[in-house]
């Protein structure tokens, strides 16, 4: 008689949609409206909380858009195992380390001062360029930040707190070799509010 | 006075929701935001067969399938008709495969289908308008090598396109373009709006609505978002010109909307009617006549000046 294997140590993986299908659609849906309306926030999450520090709204980012063919950047900050594994398991996404072959990063708003780490496409191809998830702190939809570009009527005010200081001189640079780019997604808690690479802001 | 939405479909649950598997709709949602994110670009997309053939829809399907919620309320048309063929199939595959409500009404519509018209009346912020489109690239009649168009939007190079519009001036004394109206978005891209007439390329610019483009055999998405300067190409001295016509449509009256000549007999029988079916329904239903709506029967009517 073989001993009995020790017990397998239980740490479960916290769970994703309840429906795949419909709320990733859903989740979709929100994404779409605030890449298309710059600035606005729009409220997308998961019906129970991801392993921190990954926050809901990132997380329902993930599981809606990320698939194996999307390789993904998790900045060192976030990338703990339960969240590593949490990614994998749902999305089947690879992780990799260099930050210029994802086709997606997840970092920290504290991390966001230099962009030029991330694919911005190529001249014939710039949709080959990385769609950045920046977890801060909090997203207000009437903040002092006026941003302007396709998208808006006039100007959509938003708010950020955790953002790096360089963050949007960063994003200034980077708009100069548009169509070039890369498009940002703020997240902070289940809000969240895009910057596509066409939006000026007025910080 | 808009018509009320049919009931709620029955959504076939031998099919997944939208038909097509959440790995594609994945992929065409990247491309769909990608290509908002760079406004008239062509985002290229792993296009898939769809249970018709090429030329009917496919692309648009596809970009509607990535988009459609439970929640929507999904018009389509044709060539500005809720009643043709293409228009009714594309409805009863989406209420068979989502069960999402359907009207003809474009007020009513949260998402809109289109294949070569705009509606007449004004979209709204909370509306979506998707195109059908055939032939994405603007440039490919003057340039038949993808490598080198692709090239040419990389350089910003649209020199060739006023060539061929001012081929049209030489030749014809006009720009003689009618459909498929070459135009800049946002300042950079120059896209083709699919075979819409000119007179629609108005209301592309600055639309309160999201724009979204699917070519199915060609394998391409591309977006204009909403509030997005949309400026057709023209030169200083041959500004880009609207199409006038002297009818009203003898339906509703309207001056102003873009009319189909219908013909009526073999002896030069003929009549013009608003090409926006709901649009014409609905003036009507507003008390709009037009000078054919009280003379039926038809074949009493003479041929128009």
């Amino acid at each position: 008689m073989t001993p009995a294997p020790p017990p397998l140590e239980a740490v479960p993986i916290p769970a994703g949609f309840d429906d795949p299908t419909l709320d990733s659609q859903s989740v979709f849906r929100a994404v779409l409206e605030a890449f298309s309306r710059p600035g606005r926030v729009a409220f997308a999450a998961l019906p129970s909380p991801p392993p921190g520090p990954l926050v809901s709204a990132s997380a329902a980012v993930a599981l809606t858009l990320f698939d194996l063919s999307t390789p993904v950047f998790i900045a060192p900050g976030i990338a703990t195992a339960p969240v590593q594994e949490f990614l994998t398991f749902h999305t089947g996404c690879p992780l990799t380390e260099q930050a210029d072959e994802a086709a997606f990063a997840i970092i920290d708003g504290a991390d966001a001062g230099d962009l030029s780490r991330f694919a911005i496409g190529t001249p014939e191809y710039p949709d080959r360029s990385a769609t950045v998830v920046i977890q801060v702190q909090a997203l207000s939809a009437d903040g002092s930040i006026r941003l302007r570009g396709p998208g808006v009527e006039h100007a959509h005010k938003l708010g950020v707190d955790g953002l790096h200081a360089d963050f949007w001189l960063a994003r200034e640079r980077l708009g100069l070799l548009f169509p070039l780019g890369v498009d940002v997604i703020l997240c902070a808690g289940s809000s969240l509010a895009c910057l596509p690479r066409t939006t000026r802001a007025e910080v | 006075m808009s018509q009320p939405s049919e009931t709620q479909g029955a959504w076939d649950p031998s099919y997944n929701f939208a038909f097509l598997d959440e790995q594609t709709k994945r992929m065409i949602r990247r491309a769909i935001l990608k290509a908002v994110a760079i406004p008239g670009y062509q985002a290229p997309f792993a296009s898939r067969e769809m249970p018709m053939p090429y030329g009917w829809g496919t692309g648009g399907i596809q970009v509607t399938a990535g988009v459609i919620g439970p929640d929507d309320v999904l018009k389509v048309i044709d060539q500005g008709s809720d009643d043709t063929t293409n228009a009714i199939s594309i409805r009863k595959f989406f209420v068979r495969t989502t069960g999402v409500r359907t009207t003809e009404s474009t007020g009513d519509a949260s998402i809109i289908q289109t294949r070569h018209r705009i509606p007449e009346s004004p979209l709204r912020e909370d509306q979506i308008l998707v195109y059908q489109v055939p032939i994405p690239e603007p440039l490919r009649f003057l340039e038949p090598r993808e490598t080198e168009t692709r090239q040419m939007h990389a350089l910003e190079d649209y020199g060739l396109m006023h060539v061929k519009l001012y081929e049209d001036i030489a030749r014809h004394g006009h720009i003689a373009t009618s459909y498929a109206y070459p135009v800049k978005v946002a300042g950079r891209y120059v896209m083709d709006p699919s075979p819409t007439p000119k007179f629609d390329n108005p209301k592309m610019d600055r639309c309160p609505a999201l724009q979204l483009f699917g070519a199915g055999r060609e394998k391409r998405i591309y977006a204009i978002p909403p509030y997005t300067e949309v400026k057709s190409l023209d030169f200083d001295d041959y500004p880009f010109e609207l199409p006038t016509w002297d009818a009203a449509c003898a339906l509703c009256g309207d001056t102003h909307s873009f009319l189909d000549e219908v013909i009526l007999d073999d002896a030069g029988g003929r009549m013009f009617v608003c090409s926006d079916t709901d649009h014409c329904r609905e003036r009507r239903a507003n008390g709009h006549v037009g000078p054919a709506a009280a003379a039926a029967p038809f074949e009493t009517m003479s041929a128009a000046p």
